[in-house]
């Protein structure tokens, strides 16, 4: 909080901070209305008398109707469950033990290893998917799930690596020292002591590696063809908006839809994601 | 309960030396105490015993077993930690048990263990609460819980008091010394403060650079200190050090400074003797050093200026000028002394120490 007079905490600390939450948020709002907005109102010109872009005054469901009823928006939500959920289970296993490995082990290159780990985290998306599609052709897996659930691990085992990496370097390293004393080996210790002791980490690692797969595009636009293999992000884009024609109800609906279950999942480990961003481990 | 070897014990970190040659045996139901300043290579020695750091070449024992290629968890050993290290996600109960967990032992004995050993530290109300929920003082008996109901061979600390208050220190202290006489568990305590190293320890071992400077009980290092090193880390306030050369004269060996001219007893004249005319070291401690009464013989005192009165309230330090040396005197609290006054001190001829300038040694 910043202390003095009043219009300094204005000036530095209400005003800055009311920019910022309604910059963020308007999209989300535009969003939402859109969701709602009846065609008639939507197509309507800004120079029209009743003209009011901030608000409808006769809410509709037919985009969502017609989102759920004349599109695949369900498969693609199964789809994008399923792969992210995939993915994140994969690329977190390795990642715990990645991580493990690269804070606690002793091991000639592990400086390295880290190093390159994070370097490939660096490659950009746009420039890896080319070498990839060529992987994908070749083991005849292009327009199913798994050409995705086993590319985006290429991105998020690397994330999910570096995140616990940080973790597990800021748990006292005397208390696995003191479970190998009291019997447990090497093994035991990491999965008695260490994991429960970085479950924030690793919630926080969970959490970004479903989003980040959640959202992805790239690799979903080009790997996946037909209509009911998309995933949302791919699905909504491609079918909602035909040639230049943008169904901005629909399509509106379907970032809503799509953006729910993230949502949901943050609010529930939020306290969690905050503890493993902020690294805090008490005694 | 074991007796612990150690036999020609190295340990280098790279290009770095931290632990010389050291050789030492603990005696069953020992309790030894490594003292030393940072960077001794105090607790590098108490973790090559723990199995926690490699041993570069020498041999430990515990009991008739070379232990130096068995992992932690095989050495029967328990071990104590500066930052007490209990697992911040299960109670209590579960933080002492787990070791027994890991071993195999059925619930029943578990418990009986515990409460047992929660019974000794008075722990016994927050069986069920997180370490975090703990004052500094009940984590620290949760350690040495953990530490007990093993009933390990051998007990090893590592500082588990130095993160505590100075007056739970004191308390602990004399707990951890009931605790091990009850117990009779040989330990091993590493600790960079001295008054822990003299009221705990059987025997203290001084390390100084890696290297043992002298091994023996409390006192035999208050008073008889081999090195120049063990003189000034044993003993609060610490030695008084002043450079004399040695001379003869009067049918007896003289010390002398600009400030100081004392004649030794013969004992130690003989000893000096073969310094005449060289420089040594001499030590006194503070408590060994009083105002002087008209009986006390010329040669025996010196005059000294007040500085600083330091009114402790058991005792007065004065922190004197000798010369051009600065010295601590330790008198009685009746002794009414101000800044800037000038008295004469006595000193015991039998309680001199003196250190060969070059190599440290005692003479």
């Amino acid at each position: 909080m910043i202390e003095g007079a009043t219009w300094k905490r204005w000036v530095f600390f209400y005003v800055p901070l009311t920019v910022f939450v309604v910059s963020l948020l308007f999209p989300f709002y535009w969003m939402l209305v859109t969701t709602f907005r009846p065609d008639s109102e939507l197509y309507r010109p800004w120079s029209a008398p009743n003209y009011a872009p901030l608000w409808t005054t006769h809410p509709t469901l037919d985009h969502i109707k017609y989102l759920l009823g004349e599109t695949l928006f369900g498969t693609w939500m199964l789809n994008t469950l399923l792969i992210s959920v995939a993915a994140t289970a994969i690329s977190l296993f390795c990642g715990l033990l990645a991580g493990y490995a690269l804070s606690r082990l002793k091991f000639p290159l592990a400086g390295g290893l880290g190093a390159g780990i994070f370097i490939t985290y660096l490659v950009p998306q746009t420039l890896l998917f080319i070498p990839l599609a060529d992987i994908i052709r070749n083991y005849h897996l292009g327009d199913t799930p798994w050409a995705l659930i086993l590319t985006y691990p290429t991105f998020l085992i690397p994330f999910c690596t570096w995140l616990l990496m940080g973790y597990f370097k800021a748990i006292p390293r005397e208390l696995e020292e003191c479970a190998r004393i009291d019997g447990a080996t090497r093994w035991k210790a990491m999965l008695y002591i260490i994991f429960p002791i970085a479950v924030p980490g690793i919630l926080s690692a969970g959490i970004f590696a479903f989003t980040l797969s959640w959202n992805e595009f790239i690799y979903a636009l080009v790997f996946l063809s037909s209509p009911e293999e998309k995933t949302v992000p791919v699905g909504v884009t491609s079918e909602l908006i035909r040639g230049d024609v943008f169904f901005w109800g629909p399509l509106m609906a379907g970032a809503l839809l799509g953006s729910i279950p993230v949502a949901i999942i943050y609010s529930f480990f939020v306290e969690y994601y905050v503890a493993g961003l902020t690294g805090s481990v008490k005694g | 309960m074991a007796r612990v070897l150690i036999r020609g014990l190295n340990k280098k970190f790279g290009e770095v030396h931290v632990v010389k040659d050291v050789n030492l045996e603990i005696r069953d139901k020992e309790f030894l105490v490594i003292v030393g300043p940072s960077g001794c290579g105090k607790t590098t020695t108490l973790r090559m015993v723990a199995g926690l750091e490699s041993i570069t070449s020498g041999q430990i024992l515990i009991g008739d077993t070379v232990v130096n290629e068995l992992p932690p968890m095989d050495r029967d050993i328990a071990m104590v930690f500066q930052n007490y290290a209990l697992y911040p996600h299960m109670s209590v109960y579960d933080n002492m048990a787990f070791g027994l967990k890991m071993r195999r032992f059925k619930q029943v004995e578990i418990s009986q263990r515990v409460q047992a050993a929660a019974e000794i530290l008075g722990i016994g109300d927050y069986l069920k609460r997180k370490p975090r929920q703990l004052s500094g003082g009940q984590r620290q008996r949760v350690a040495l819980g953990r530490a007990i109901v093993r009933h390990p061979r051998v007990f090893l600390f590592d500082e588990p008091l130095s993160n505590l208050d100075a007056k739970l220190r004191v308390q602990m202290r004399v707990e951890l010394k009931k605790i091990h006489d009850r117990l009779g568990t040989t330990a091993i305590y590493v600790t960079h403060d001295q008054v822990e190293a003299m009221t705990l320890g059987d025997r203290v071992v001084v390390m100084r650079d890696g290297v043992v400077q002298q091994v023996g009980e409390p006192l035999e290092l208050y008073n008889e200190p081999t090195t120049r090193f063990v003189a000034s880390f044993i003993g609060s306030p610490s030695m008084n050090f002043a450079t004399v050369k040695v001379t003869e004269a009067d049918g007896g060996v003289w010390v002398i400074n600009e400030g100081i001219r004392i004649m030794v007893s013969a004992e130690m004249g003989v000893r000096l003797r073969r310094y005449v005319g060289e420089q040594v070291a001499l030590g006194i401690r503070p408590e060994d050093l009083r105002l002087a009464s008209s009986d006390d013989p010329a040669e025996l005192g010196f005059d000294a200026v007040v500085e600083v009165v330091e009114k402790l309230g058991s005792e007065i330090l004065l922190d004197v000028k000798v010369g051009s040396a600065m010295m601590v005197a330790a008198v009685e609290p009746t002794v009414r002394a101000q800044v800037r006054d000038r008295l004469r001190l006595a000193v015991n001829p039998e309680r001199l120490h003196f250190f060969d300038s070059r190599s440290e040694a005692a003479i």
